[in-house]
């Protein structure tokens, strides 16, 4: 389900590294979480974020989520495709529905984030509270 | 599941877009049986009625209903209300499920030993079937003639061998019916209805679905739109106010508002920029805070971000710009003609003129 290629957050978003670019989206739990996608806000080219720090908003019918960046760095890249079509997120979350691309200047923190099997473990804790 | 005034209610059967969509396009089922249910029984049920509520019960024949309110003496809102008449001094008023305690008691303190009321809301289930799709599909379960029942009228017959009232009512701005049942007879119209509908296009619909339904067709939602804080008048209710049928509570009111006109009115917006308004967010004119967003979402159907609220004079016209602050950031919207969405009606066989008394 979730691939090992990526590193994940406590926060539902994933990023895959190729060199010193990361490629961020959110895990296929926060889209069940979230319900249907209508609404996705993401920085403008340029953006700097450090870890932790709000990178846009996503919005289902009914909630509205921010966007946690994984590990610090500067925007790259932005996916207009899931700006202008957010129900994308709900069917490839882990692949064509990427949210942004950044240049990873905290390549550190990654060794923070969990691995697919963390990540699985913790989900499943999650859902049974 | 979410606790809605005490009822574990399902916001969605898994997609609320999905559940939207089929109630617009097919059928959509719901189960509201949270909603309660006030009898008024016996001799002087009218005049009681007549005192608590702006819209004329004189009107309503055996077998027809009415929107209406309970209002305070300022003319506005204790709760609204659909209003049935069920035999010659029998009523029953269908009110919102937060509001029942404080109904009954308001009734009970502006009754003068006029009939007699009874929360009955745990004696009925209520489920709601809704959509272009509604009538051929409650048709295959019921000898009821539905073509004949006009909208706002019901009748009581059998269901899926279970006895119901059959209501052209709704809160989605489809034609449909609302089933008043009996408790024990419920589950199987609901399976009945699954089973039938299913093929159909039909789908199971939750509360999440029936608020964005409800806001296209701009229909008021309790505790957002109306309150105790905006008479009927100002929530654009005037249609189900008769001033001239006798003294009401809160007529002086708003026969006063009436003459001297509104200062601000529910009117529906619609985003420019790009995001979502929301319950709450604050919404500007010409810079100033004018108030909040009363209602707001994504609507599904419409596929933009729309919203009511309470706006000044110089807001009411179809083009007005006004903005939202979505947190913290400025959004454009305009202001335009409500309902935001309005189906296009049968003429052959529909039965359903418009007209609700």
């Amino acid at each position: 389900m979730y691939p090992d290629d990526r590193r994940y957050s406590k926060e539902h978003e994933w990023i895959k590294m190729e060199g010193d670019r990361g490629t961020v989206g959110i895990t296929d739990f926060a889209q069940r979480q979230l319900g249907d996608v209508v609404y996705v806000e993401l920085p403008e080219l340029g953006a700097k974020f450090k870890a932790g720090e709000v990178f846009g908003t996503i919005e289902s019918v009914k909630a509205v989520s921010d966007l946690f960046c994984p590990v610090g760095g500067e925007v790259v890249e932005v996916n207009q495709d899931v700006v202008s079509s957010p129900e994308q997120v709900n069917k490839d979350p882990h692949g064509k529905s990427w949210l942004m691309v950044i240049r990873v200047d905290g390549a550190t923190e990654l060794g923070k984030l969990l691995t697919a099997s963390q990540y699985q473990e913790f989900i499943e804790k999650e859902g049974s509270d | 599941m979410v606790d809605f005034a005490g009822w574990e209610m399902p916001v969605d059967y898994g997609a609320v877009v999905a559940e939207h969509l089929a109630v617009r396009t097919a059928a959509g089922l719901f189960d509201v049986s949270h909603m309660g249910e006030l009898l008024f029984e016996g001799a002087g049920s009218l005049s009681l009625l007549q005192r608590l509520t702006p819209n004329d019960v004189s009107r309503l024949a055996v077998g027809q209903a009415q929107y209406s309110a309970f209002t305070t003496p300022r003319g506005c809102f204790v709760d609204d209300l659909i209003l049935y008449r069920l035999g010659d001094s029998s009523y029953l008023a269908i009110v919102n499920a937060a509001n029942v305690e404080k109904d009954l008691d308001w009734v009970e303190s502006h009754r003068r030993g006029e009939g007699e009321v009874n929360d009955v809301s745990d004696d009925y289930a209520l489920i709601a079937l809704q959509g272009p799709r509604a009538q051929e599909i409650l048709g295959s379960l019921t000898p009821v003639s539905l073509a004949g029942l006009k909208y706002y009228s019901f009748v009581t017959g059998d269901v899926a061998g279970q006895e119901a009232t059959i209501c052209r009512t709704g809160y989605t701005g489809e034609d449909g019916f609302e089933l008043l049942i009996p408790s024990e007879g419920a589950e199987k119209i609901w399976r009945r209805v699954l089973e039938e509908g299913g093929p159909l296009g039909l789908r199971p619909a939750g509360l999440g679905a029936r608020d964005t339904l409800r806001l296209e067709a701009k229909m008021a939602l309790y505790g957002n739109d109306i309150d105790e804080q905006h008479t009927a008048l100002e929530a654009d209710l005037a249609w189900m106010v008769k001033l001239d049928k006798g003294d009401f509570i809160g007529r002086n009111a708003l026969a006063r508002q009436a003459e001297e006109g509104v200062s601000r009115k529910l009117v529906g917006f619609e985003m420019v920029d790009r995001g979502i308004a929301r319950n709450g967010h604050p919404v500007l004119l010409g810079g100033q805070t004018v108030g909040p967003v009363t209602s707001g979402s994504f609507a599904p159907y419409l596929k933009k971000s729309i919203g009511l609220s309470y706006l000044p004079p110089s807001a009411w016209s179809p083009g007005s710009e006004i903005e939202v602050d979505i947190r913290g950031r400025r959004a454009k919207a305009r202001v335009v003609p409500t309902p935001f969405y309005k189906r296009n009606k049968v003429l052959s066989g529909a039965g359903s003129s418009t007209t609700i008394h």
